[in-house]
C-alpha cells in the first residue's frame, strides 16, 4: 500500500515552473529517499505534501483517500531552513510546537520527558536555545519533529550540522522509526546515507522526476557488468588467462595481494570469468561492483541535461 | 511599563508646555546705558537685575567696554527712541532667551506708551482707559440630547491632541513590533516549522491580533488606573460634591466606590470654585463614547498598519532592509499626524472632513473630531470605510505574507511583490 501519492504535480511560481508533471508514490513503512541537484524542485514538492503550498495542478493522497489539512498533525517535518526562537527556553519551545501539532499538555510533557532523557538532554530544559551549539539546537528540532508520533516523516538534510557520533545517533533512530511502522522521506545530498538507509527513491531534476523506483533495482539497473577480484599469484599469468570476452580495467597491488577490475564486455556468463582465473591464480575474492547511488546520481542528471 | 505608562504620558504632554513657559533660574544682570533721559527705570524681576549707569553714553562704553564684562549684558537706550523705538540695542557676548528680550521690550514699550498718551494732555486719561479696557471670557454650551453641558474648547482639544497622538504612536509602536516579530521569525528559520503546523494567514493574523490583545489589555489597566486617579483626585479637591451624581450624568465610566457615598456633606450655599469648574468641564466629556471610539480606531487602524508591517516584515530578510518598504507606510501616517494638528483648530473644515474619511489616516483625525462633537453619522460611515480596507489590507498581506516568509536571500522589489499577490495558492 502507497502511504502518499502525487499524480502529475505543476507548480509553477510566475514564469518559473518549479514542478512539472511530478509523480511520486511511497510505499509504506520504507524509507524513500527524494534526491535531486539544488533547486531541482525538491523543498517545492516536500511543501506542496506538507499542505505548505498548493499545487497548480495534480492530485495527492494520503492513506488512499486525497489529502486533506488535518493531515497535517500526523506528519512530522524537519526542514532544511530550520530555526528555533532564540530567546525562549528549550523546553517551553518544545511545549508550545508540540502543542501546535495538537497534543495535549499532559502528553507533550510526558512525551518530552521520555525524549530529553533518552537523548540525555534533561538539563538543558531551561535553557536559552541562543545558548545551544548548532548540534544541540538540531537534536531538539528532531525530537520536536518526532514527538506527536506521526506515521509519516519528511527529514530535509537531516544529518547537516551534527558531528559523526550524533549523526549516527540520528541514524539509528531513523531506521528505530521505520522499524515501528512509520514511512519516511529522506531528502538528501548525502549519496551514501541513500545507500545504507533508503529502500526507494525518486531523483528529480529540473522541475521532473527523471529516475524511480527501488534502490537495489536501480543499482542493478545501472550496473556495468564489473567483477572485482582479489588474488594472490602472478599478474601476468592473471591477463594472459583473460581471452577477449573480459576486459582488465585496472589493476594494483598491496602487501601481495592484487585487486582487478574486469569487464564482462560480452555480456558472458560470470563463471566463465572464473574458471579462466582459476587455475592460474589464488583468488580470496570475487564480486560483481554494483555502482554507487552517487555515480547515478551523477550519470543520470548529466544525461537528462544532455536531453534537455 | 505597565505602571509608569500613564506617568510617562503625562509627562509627554506637560513636559513640554513646562520646558517653554518656565523662566530660566540663573539671575541676569543687565548694565544699562539710558541715553533717553525720560524713561523710567525698567523693574527688575526675580532672574533679571538690571543696573543703570548714569552719565555714560555709548561712545565711554565702547572706549571703556571691559570694565562691563562684569554684567551678562548691556543695554543701550539711544534718545532718539520716541521716534524709533527699533533702536534699542542689547549687547552681549552669550545667547539671551527670550524671556530676558520680552520682558525688557514689554517695560519699554508699557512705558513709552503712557509717556506717548499722557503728551496728548487727556485729563484722567488713566481713568478713562481703565474703564474702557474689557475683558470677555465665553462660556461654550454644547446642546445635546441629554441637556446642556458646560464644555471647554481648551479641554476638547487637549483631548483631540492627545488621542490623536496615541492612535499615531500606538500604530508605528505595535505596527513595528509585528514587523520585528515577523522578521524574527523568518531570519530564525522557525517559520517553516511553525506553517508545516498552523496556516500561514493564521501565523500572521495569530501575531497582529496577538499584540492587538496585549495592547488592549494594557490600555485597560491605564484606563482603570487613570479613573481611580480622578476619583482620588476629585475626593482630595472637592469632597463635598456627591461624585456618584457626577458619574451618573457624565457617564463616566469610573465604577462608583461604596465609601464614597459616606463623604456627602454638602453645604446649601456653596460657592463653587474654580478646580470644581475643572472638574465639572471634565465631567462634561462623553468618555464612554471617547473611549469606545478610541478603542475602535485603535483596532482598525493598528489592524490596517499592522497587516502592511506584517507584509514588509515578510519580504526583508533584515530590519535594514525595511527602509525601502516603510516610506509608503510612514507618510500617510505622518501626514494624518498633521492633519490632526491642523483638525484641532478646525475641526469641521472639509480637509478635516476628508482626512478623517480617508482610511489611512482616519484613525488619527477622527480622534481629534470626535471630543469636538462630529457627527455620528459621519464616525460611523468613517468606521465602516475603515472596516471595509482593513478586511483588504488584511487579504493582500497575507498573500504577500505567504509568499514572502519562505524567500530567503533575495532582494524583492515592489514588482515582485505584485507578482505574489497574484499568485493562486
Amino acid at each position: 500500500m502507497n502511504i502518499f501519492e502525487a499524480r502529475n504535480i505543476v507548480k509553477a511560481y510566475g514564469n518559473f515552473t518549479a514542478l512539472n508533471n511530478v509523480t511520486v508514490s511511497i510505499p509504506e513503512n520504507t524509507i524513500y529517499g527524494l534526491l535531486g541537484p539544488n533547486g531541482a524542485g525538491k523543498t517545492t514538492l516536500i511543501r506542496i505534501m506538507n499542505q505548505i503550498l498548493a499545487p497548480d495542478q495534480g492530485q495527492l493522497f494520503f492513506k488512499n483517500r486525497a489529502l486533506k489539512p488535518d493531515d497535517v498533525f500526523e506528519m512530522g517535518y524537519l526542514p532544511e531552513e530550520r530555526g528555533l526562537y532564540k530567546k525562549m527556553k528549550v523546553g517551553e519551545q518544545s511545549l508550545y510546537l508540540a502543542r501546535l501539532k495538537g497534543m495535549t499538555k499532559n502528553d507533550a510533557l510526558k512525551k518530552l520527558k521520555y525524549w530529553f532523557e533518552k537523548f540525555e538532554i534533561q538539563s538543558w530544559w531551561d535553557k536559552k536555545v541562543e545558548e545551544l551549539s548548532k548540534g544541540m539546537a538540531q537534536k531538539v528540532q528532531f525530537i520536536i519533529t518526532i514527538l506527536h508520533d506521526p506515521k509519516f516523516l519528511i527529514f530535509d538534510e537531516p544529518f547537516s550540522g551534527f558531528d559523526p557520533i550524533n549523526a549516527t545517533l540520528m541514524r539509528d533512530e531513523i531506521l528505530n522509526l521505520k522499524a515501528q511502522g512509520a514511512t519516511i522521506i529522506l531528502s538528501t545530498h548525502n549519496m551514501s546515507s541513500v545507500e545504507e538507509l533508503c529502500d526507494n527513491i525518486t531523483l528529480i531534476n529540473k522541475s521532473r522526476g527523471v529516475l524511480e523506483g527501488e534502490v537495489r533495482e536501480i543499482q542493478n539497473r545501472y550496473k556495468a557488468d564489473i567483477f572485482e577480484i582479489s588474488y594472490v599469484g602472478e599478474s601476468s599469468l592473471f591477463q594472459k588467462s583473460l581471452n577477449s570476452k573480459f576486459e582488465l580495467l585496472e589493476q594494483n597491488e598491496k602487501k601481495g595481494i592484487f585487486s582487478a577490475k574486469v569487464k564482462n564486455v560480452m555480456a558472458s556468463r560470470d563463471n566463465e570469468l572464473l574458471s579462466l582465473i582459476l587455475p592460474n591464480v589464488h583468488v580470496t575474492s570475487f564480486h560483481e561492483v554494483l555502482p554507487s547511488m552517487n555515480d547515478i546520481f551523477i550519470k543520470v542528471v548529466e544525461s537528462s541535461n544532455l536531453n534537455n | 511599563m505597565s505602571i509608569i505608562g500613564p506617568i510617562l504620558f503625562a509627562a509627554m504632554f506637560v513636559i513640554p508646555i513646562w520646558v517653554a513657559t518656565r523662566e530660566s533660574d540663573v539671575v541676569k544682570n543687565i548694565a544699562v546705558i539710558d541715553s533717553s533721559k525720560f524713561l523710567n527705570k525698567i523693574p527688575d524681576s526675580k532672574y533679571i537685575k538690571f543696573y543703570y549707569q548714569p552719565g555714560i553714553n555709548i561712545t565711554d562704553y565702547k572706549k571703556d567696554w571691559k570694565k562691563y564684562k562684569q554684567y551678562d549684558a548691556v543695554l543701550f537706550i539711544p534718545n532718539i527712541i520716541i521716534n524709533v523705538p527699533s533702536s534699542v540695542q542689547l549687547i552681549s557676548n552669550e545667547q539671551l532667551n527670550i524671556g530676558l528680550i520680552t520682558h525688557i521690550a514689554s517695560a519699554l514699550e508699557k512705558d513709552l506708551t503712557e509717556q506717548k498718551l499722557q503728551s496728548y494732555g487727556i485729563k484722567d486719561l488713566d481713568q478713562i482707559i481703565e474703564s474702557s479696557k474689557t475683558k470677555v471670557n465665553i462660556q461654550t454650551i454644547n446642546i445635546t440630547e441629554t441637556g446642556e453641558k458646560e464644555s471647554d474648547v481648551g479641554v476638547n482639544m487637549g483631548l483631540g491632541y492627545m488621542l490623536g497622538l496615541l492612535i499615531y504612536m500606538f500604530i508605528f509602536m505595535f505596527g513595528a513590533q509585528v514587523m520585528r516579530g515577523v522578521i524574527e521569525e523568518k531570519t530564525n528559520r522557525i517559520v517553516e516549522i511553525i506553517i508545516s503546523s498552523v496556516k500561514p494567514f493564521q501565523l500572521m493574523m495569530g501575531k497582529v491580533l496577538g499584540i492587538a490583545l496585549v495592547v488592549l489589555t494594557q490600555i485597560s489597566f491605564w484606563i482603570i488606573m487613570t479613573a481611580i486617579l480622578v476619583t482620588f483626585a476629585k475626593l482630595v479637591f472637592m469632597p463635598d460634591v456627591d461624585i456618584s451624581q457626577i458619574q451618573a450624568n457624565s457617564q463616566s465610566v469610573m465604577s462608583p466606590a461604596g465609601s464614597v457615598s459616606n463623604t456627602q456633606t454638602a453645604t446649601p450655599s456653596m460657592n463653587i470654585s474654580e478646580t470644581q469648574k475643572a472638574f465639572q468641564k471634565i465631567d462634561a466629556i462623553p468618555f464612554v463614547k471617547i473611549i469606545g471610539w478610541f478603542i475602535f480606531f485603535f483596532i482598525g487602524g493598528y489592524l490596517l498598519y499592522g497587516s502592511f508591517f506584517a507584509a514588509i516584515g515578510s519580504v526583508v530578510d533584515t530590519e535594514t532592509d525595511t527602509q525601502q518598504f516603510m516610506l509608503p507606510i510612514t507618510i500617510p501616517l505622518i501626514l494624518g499626524l498633521f492633519v490632526m494638528f491642523y483638525t484641532l483648530n478646525n475641526h469641521d473644515s472639509s480637509i478635516a472632513f476628508w482626512f478623517s474619511m480617508i482610511p489611512l489616516t482616519s484613525p488619527i483625525v477622527m480622534m481629534a473630531r470626535i471630543p469636538f462633537g462630529a457627527p455620528n453619522s459621519e464616525i460611523i460611515l468613517s468606521a465602516i470605510i475603515l472596516i471595509v480596507t482593513f478586511i483588504g489590507a488584511i487579504w493582500v498581506a497575507g498573500k504577500i505574507y505567504r509568499t514572502g516568509i519562505l524567500i530567503y536571500g533575495k532582494k524583492i522589489g515592489y514588482k515582485e511583490i505584485y507578482k505574489w499577490i497574484k499568485y493562486k495558492h
